[in-house]
Formats: C-alpha cells, sequence, structure tokens
C-alpha cells in the first residue's frame, strides 16, 4: 500500500518496519514528529528524553545491551550530545545504532544552519541522505545494516525540506520477530571502558572501519549513476536531487545516499565520463571538498549558494548565471508593485502567558537574556524585552557572567520549563555555587510549546502517554539552595511585578517560577473566553497594544475627541486572558466576570480595520 | 494540463496545513503523483504560513519554483499580495476577503494595504482573480474556522475533479463532530464561485 508520509513519519515507519526497538529523543524542529510517531507503534518503547546527550545515551545503552536502537535530534541538538556520539564511534555496539540528526538549511526554526555531515566525518561515522520520503523509510532499513555489519554508529540526515515534504510511500511490515527473551548483558571491558589504554587500541579500529566502509559505499545500492547528457555532470544528495532533476533534465547524474564515507571509485568513473563536473549540494560544500581530496577537479560552492536552502529557482537562476543553462532556460516571473508590506513574523500567541511576564520586565526596565523556545519571540517588538538568545539553556550562564562583569543593574534570564530541564539546571547551580545574584525566570507553561506541546518533566506525562512524576521547579530551586523563590501567575500583572521588586531588594540568586499552561493547549481551548472593549469608554489611547496581543486590533472607529483608532478584539482570536484588561487606564477592556454584565453593542463582529 | 501546481498562504491558526492536506489527497485519488511541502515549528506562530501542493504524472521537486504556482489559494488577503509574484502569470488567484492584520499594524506605524492596492498587484499579475467570502460564508454556518474548506470549495470549481473524491477526502481528515459543517462549508464555497465572469 502506498501512502502520502512526510520525511519525518517516514523514518518513523521506517526505524518500525526494520525493527527498532529503543528510540529516545529530545523534542526538535524538524525533527519532532519521528519519535511522535514511532511511540504508539507495537512493540517498541521510545521515550522524551531531558536533553539530547541523554537520548543519545540512552540510545547507545540500548545498543550495548543487544536492542536495535535510536536517536533523534535536530542538527543542534548533536552538538549537545556530541560527547556521546563520539564515544559510540569508538567504541561501535552489541546491536546496530542508527542516529537521525535533521539538519535546517534556512534556518526555519534554528539558530544556525551547522551541516552536520561535518560530524560524520569528524567521527568517522558514516552518513546517509535521503532525497524523498521513501528514501527516508528505506534508508533507516540501510542505516541499520551497515551499523550491525560494520559495528559502528549511522547518522541518518534528513533536513527540514525533507522531513516536512509529503511523498508516495510503500509501506511494509515488521521484518523482525518481536523483542527475544531477556539476554545476559555481555561485558567487554576492553571494547567499552574508554581509558587511554583501551581507547588507543580502538582508535586504529575506527579508522580501519571508514576505509572499509569507504569500499563499502562502491556498491551501496543507493550511490547511483543515472546517465545522460555527458557534458554535464552532477553530483547530488538528499533533496538537491529532486531540484537537480528537475532543473537540468537531461543532465548526468551522480546520486549519493551515503555521503560519508564517499565511494572514491565511482565518483572518479563518474567523472571519467562528463566533460564538466559539477557537485549540487545545501549548505557546506562536503562533497564537494572530499572530491577535491580524491584529486578530482570540481565546481560547486563557485556556482550555488552556501546559504540557505535550494529551491528549484535558486537552483536554475545559479546555473543560468555559471553558464550551466541557456538564459531561455529562465522562468518568467512578474513582481508588481506592492508598496511597503507589513511583515508577518511569527509572535506570541494570543493568550501566551509569557506575555505577563515580558510585559513587567520591560515596565521595570530590566535587562532579560532569553532562551530558546516560544518566549524567544519575546524580543520582538512592542515587547522588546529579550536581549540575548543563543541556544539552549544559555540564558541562566549568560545573566550571570554579565551580573559577575559589574553590570549596573541585574540581568534576569528567562527560560522555559523544558529548557530548563535540558540545559538550565547546571547553570543555575552554578549561580548559586559562585553565589552569583541573577534572577531566574523559568516560564512553565507545562509542554514543549514551539515544537508543538510535548511532554517533559514537569508534565506529569511520558511520550507514551503514561502518568509520571511531575518535577516542581520551586523544590528544585530550594535543593540548589536558593532561597528567595517564588511562584506566580503571569496573568496577574502585579503579582509578577511584585515578585520581581522583592527578588531586585535582596542580593542573592533568585527564582520565581512563572505557572500558566500554554494558552493553545487543549484543555485550555475549551475556557476561551474572548473579551470585549467597551466602546464607550475606549478613547483610542493605545496602552493595549503595546501589549501585543494579536487579537488587539484598531478599530475603524476614531475617539471623537483624540481622532486615534479604538481598540477591538477579535472573539475568534481572544482567549480571555485578561493581561490587557490590566493594562487599560480606563477600564474599557472587559474582564471575563463583565462580560454578561455589559451587552454587546451591534455590529460588533465586523468593524475592524 | 500536465502539472497542477498550487501555493496555500494564510496566517498561523487559518487552517491552511488542513487545507494542504485535503488538497494533496484529492490529488492522489485522482491518479497524480503528489508531493506536499510545508514547515513546522517557529513558522506557524500566527505568522505567514506557506504551503506547496504539487499534482503531476512526476512530481520531483517538493517545493515550487518562482513564478511557476499555477494557483494561488490565499486565506488572507494580505498574503495573498506577499506571495502573489509566485504565480505564473495568467494563472489563477482565488482570494479570501478576509484581514487580519499583523501586529506591527495594531502596535507599530504600518499600514494594511487597500482593497485597491491588492487588486491592482495582483491584477499586474494575472486577469484571473476570484475574492470569495471565506469567513462571511463560514459563518453563516456558525463557524468561520471553516473558511478554509470553503476556500477549498471555491478552488474545487477551477479543477476537474468528482465532487465524491473532495467531499470523502474532507470527511476522512476532519474531526468526526466537524464533518457535516466543512462538508457544507466547502459547497458553499463551490457555489461562492458560480456565475463569476
Amino acid at each position: 500500500m502506498k501512502k502520502l508520509l512526510s520525511g519525518n513519519e517516514a523514518i518513523a515507519r521506517g526505524a518500525w518496519e526494520s525493527g527498532v526497538q529503543v528510540a529516545a529523543a529530545y523534542p526538535g524542529t524538524p525533527s519532532t514528529e519521528i519519535l511522535e510517531t514511532l511511540a504508539p507503534l507495537p512493540g517498541v518503547y521510545a521515550e522524551w528524553c531531558p536533553n539530547e546527550k541523554v537520548a543519545l545515551d540512552v540510545a547507545i545503552g540500548a545498543a550495548y545491551a543487544g536492542a536495535r536502537a535510536m536517536a533523534v535530534m535536530k542538527h543542534v541538538g548533536l552538538n549537545v550530545a556530541a560527547d556521546a556520539f563520539f564515544y559510540a564511534s569508538m567504541t561501535g555496539m552489541e546491536a546496530p545504532l542508527v542516529i537521525v540528526s535533521a539538519d535546517d538549511p534556512a534556518m526555519h526554526s534554528s539558530q544556525n544552519e551547522q551541516d552536520n555531515r561535518r560530524y560524520a566525518k569528524f567521527a568517522r561515522v558514516p552518513c546517509l541522505e535521503p532525497s524523498d520520503s521513501q528514501e527516508a523509510k528505506d534508508l533507516v532499513g540501510a542505516a541499520l545494516s551497515i551499523s550491525e555489519e560494520f559495528d559502528t554508529p549511522v547518522m541518518l540526515r534528513p533536513t527540514t525540506r525533507l522531513a516536512h515534504s509529503y511523498t508516495l510511500v510503500e509501506l511494509g511490515e515488521r521484518e523482525v520477530e518481536e523483542k527475544p527473551a531477556p539476554l545476559p548483558y555481555r561485558v567487554d571491558t576492553r571494547k567499552y571502558v574508554m581509558v587511554p589504554d583501551n581507547a588507543r587500541r580502538r582508535h586504529p579500529v575506527i579508522e580501519e572501519r571508514i576505509v572499509k566502509l569507504a569500499r563499502f559505499a562502491e556498491t551501496f545500492p543507493y550511490n547511483r549513476m543515472e546517465m545522460g547528457d555527458r557534458s554535464l555532470g552532477i553530483v547530488t544528495c538528499g533533496v538537491a536531487y529532486q531540484y537537480a532533476k528537475e532543473v537540468f533534465k537531461d543532465a548526468s547524474i551522480l546520486k549519493l545516499g551515503m555521503t560519508y564515507p564517499l565511494p572514491k571509485g565511482m565518483i572518479q568513473d563518474f567523472a571519467a565520463q562528463v566533460d564538466r563536473l559539477i557537485v549540487l549540494e545545501e549548505l557546506d560544500p562536503f562533497i564537494e571538498e572530499e572530491i577535491r581530496l580524491i584529486g578530482v577537479e570540481v565546481e560547486g560552492k563557485n556556482i550555488f549558494p552556501i546559504c540557505g536552502e535550494f529551491n528549484p529557482q535558486v537552483v536554475r537562476d545559479s546555473a543560468v548565471q555559471a553558464g550551466l543553462l541557456d538564459e531561455s532556460a529562465r522562468v518568467e516571473v512578474k513582481e508588481p508593485e506592492k508598496g511597503p508590506l507589513p511583515p508577518r513574523p511569527p509572535i506570541l500567541c494570543p493568550g501566551c502567558p509569557h506575555r505577563g511576564v515580558f510585559y513587567v520586565t520591560k515596565k521595570l526596565k530590566l535587562v532579560v537574556n532569553g532562551d530558546i523556545g516560544c518566549y524567544t519571540l519575546g524580543f520582538l517588538p512592542p515587547q522588546a524585552a529579550v536581549h540575548t538568545c543563543g541556544c539552549m539553556g544559555a540564558s541562566i550562564g549568560v545573566a550571570h557572567g554579565a551580573n559577575k562583569a559589574g553590570v549596573k543593574g541585574r540581568n534576569v534570564a528567562a527560560i522555559g520549563d523544558s529548557t530548563f530541564f535540558h540545559t538550565g539546571m547546571p547553570a543555575l547551580l552554578n549561580t548559586v555555587y559562585n553565589q552569583g545574584n541573577t534572577i531566574t525566570i523559568i516560564l512553565d507553561n507545562r509542554t514543549t510549546a514551539m515544537t508543538g506541546h510535548q511532554d517533559n518533566p514537569g508534565t506529569g506525562r511520558t511520550l507514551r502517554g503514561e502518568k509520571t512524576m511531575a518535577v516542581k521547579f520551586e523544590g528544585l530551586a530550594r535543593a540548589m539552595g536558593i532561597e528567595e523563590v517564588h511562584t506566580v501567575d503571569p496573568y496577574d500583572l502585579k503579582e509578577v511585578e511584585e515578585a520581581l521588586r522583592a527578588c531586585l531588594a535582596q542580593d542573592g540568586p533568585a527564582v520565581i517560577v512563572a505557572h500558566r499552561e500554554c494558552a493553545l493547549l487543549p484543555e485550555v481551548r475549551r475556557q476561551w473566553t474572548p473579551l470585549r472593549v467597551d466602546a464607550e469608554r475606549c478613547n483610542g489611547c493605545g496602552l493595549c497594544f503595546q501589549v501585543g496581543c494579536p487579537a488587539l486590533i484598531k478599530s475603524q472607529e476614531p475617539d471623537e475627541k483624540t481622532g486615534r483608532p479604538k481598540a477591538w478584539i477579535d472573539p475568534l482570536l481572544c482567549t480571555g486572558c485578561e493581561i490587557c484588561a490590566q493594562v487599560c487606564a480606563r477600564k474599557a477592556i472587559l474582564f471575563r466576570a463583565q462580560l454578561s454584565v455589559l451587552p454587546r453593542p451591534n455590529g460588533g463582529k465586523h468593524d475592524q480595520v | 494540463m500536465t502539472k497542477f501546481d498550487f501555493l496555500l498562504v494564510g496566517v498561523g491558526g487559518q487552517g491552511v496545513l488542513l487545507a494542504s492536506d485535503i488538497l494533496a489527497e484529492v490529488g492522489l485519488r485522482a491518479g497524480y503523483d503528489v508531493k506536499k511541502s510545508e514547515v513546522h515549528g517557529m513558522a506557524q506562530r500566527g505568522g505567514s504560513v506557506v504551503s506547496h501542493v504539487r499534482w503531476a504524472k512526476k512530481v520531483l521537486s517538493p517545493l515550487i519554483g518562482l513564478g511557476e504556482v499555477d494557483y494561488l489559494l490565499a486565506l488572507e488577503k494580505l498574503e495573498a499580495l506577499r506571495y502573489i509574484e509566485t504565480l505564473r502569470p495568467g494563472g489563477t488567484v482565488i482570494v479570501n476577503d478576509h484581514r487580519i492584520p499583523p501586529i506591527s499594524v495594531s502596535s507599530g506605524g504600518d499600514e494594511y494595504p487597500d482593497d485597491q492596492r491588492v487588486r491592482r498587484a495582483l491584477s499586474e499579475v494575472t486577469d484571473d482573480i476570484q475574492f470569495v467570502p471565506g469567513v462571511e460564508l463560514a459563518e453563516e454556518l456558525g463557524n468561520a474556522r471553516a473558511s478554509n474548506v470553503v476556500m477549498l470549495g471555491a478552488l474545487s470549481q477551477s479543477l476537474d475533479i468528482d465532487l465524491e473524491i473532495w467531499l470523502e477526502v474532507i470527511a476522512e481528515r476532519v474531526p468526526e463532530k466537524y464533518v457535516e459543517l466543512n462538508r457544507q462549508a466547502f459547497l458553499k464555497g463551490k457555489g461562492a464561485i458560480v456565475g463569476i465572469p
């Protein structure tokens, strides 16, 4: 049976069909849906871990114990898991292990566009790259076979475009028997205890392994030549293969399903058959450099961009520019005169609890070191309340560093619940240990929101939907030695302000836990109650617009005196969080309790801009 | 025509992704190879949302190149304007006659383009422009959130696909209690196009 599957769904399916028994991950766009798809399937144990390093250790541990294992992460997750990635390469495992590293060309949802094929070479780990969902599924099985045959972890590298594109996949069945009876744990300290003496013995083994893998790559069926017109030969991989086929209809193509190590002989053979050899690959000139090392003349990044992701137009225009295609190959594009368009970036949703915290930190003119999550969006106007964001867990250390540097005032770290568990905890410990005085606000919206509502150690549920313990941040902070601990409701601006002022009034490290569920969680959605503006009282002062809620809109009705547009609340968007109602100086925005008292005026629905 | 390239655009939360899911599945059942591409995560938090759906005998790239879109289905007017140059000159643009002002319009100094400006720019690229009161039609059914399926109904008038296929896929893709609403929404959208020259 054929089905439209996203690359992520296909990877999950591939893992299931090829008998993966244990899978672990930390959610991260564009990889999140892989474990969500896999977890409910029979015969598989899958879990969310607090971070990618833990996830990879878990997968390695399962493979050491003899289970077929998978770890999944976004590209920057492998930075966190790099230590584990390298030791796994050194030790090998008792059972196969595939590591999915989902790269994000164009940074749709990331802080950089690092090319993780570099890690594959760095750690001497083979790297496979699918070009559609079918291959994504198939290459999981291939990765496990390679892992088993060569005693190596294998990296599978999808990209955002592959992960979130839906293409047809032929579904198969689970190939292996269900988990056999528990085996005794095989102890082999020379292989699995990486003290220098053992590691020195293992290093030549993995160098030899990569040479063998390069030989294997020559006959790997996902490396293949598609010969056409021989004036141009294109070496390509991943989704770029699709662009190559679409834009260069007749060219000869060498499609690589394994991009590390490369099949040297196949490349030399291909190069000898074509007049001009180019590499079409997104991000780094990885294949290009490897081909040059073989001693074959090749072009690539002199033609195609190193930044961002490709699409047919980017490839076509670059090719015309370089003389690979005739000028007539360009597609006619009409770009009409539009005038300036207001941008529409992602923003904090209506009813987002983070908005209450940022409204207050801005009011108190605090410098906020931010972190990775929805709340990063608090940097945008009108909040403009988040001032740094680098990587997961950075906020607390960065704030501490700033305070130790002797900045005026007190830096605040703002970090989400899931991010705090990820890498925030050691940083908070550091602040206490080194007698820092930062204020850490844990934005606890009871979910990992940005990636689409995944559970974490604070939610009381696992990936499998089982009930489990829910960590209490207050107790955790106190156990770490913090005495100044507050709990607030971020929808209550006064409460947030009082807590912040109390923290500022003393000189030790402080933690404020801002508890309030993400407004998009299903159980919260059911309670949405759109607020209303009493147009009689509103004078268009615009104070509420500075809350920066998309549900607050300038109406077409100007105030008689000021001439400024009055506020209007879009009932389709408003959740009824009441933050704007607390801000309104004229009490023109009705609180939930007032809604039934004052009747809705006529025409309230369509009087927007 | 041997290929059908659709670009669906709108604002996060409007149901662009559900509409493109349905459209992709319909193409599949009509016998085409299909690819669909979108981006999750950061891109959805009330921001611009874009989904590519391609039908053809054999689809290669999951993304449609600039100037190669045959049908631009916009669930919001500003987004129609933002993406109009993706359309093949002379292609079809179907616009939900609905405004969602970005945050910089209420809290900053930005202006939402007026209808005239939208129409003028669209007509520089094509004459085949249809405005559909998608939200109003959905509200007539008691749920403004069904405007995405109203718009699919409008789009279906340009395509030669059995009504049964559309309704079957819609019934499979929406929650059970909303099947009838969405069925009605689709038919309303389909009806909205009839008689437009």
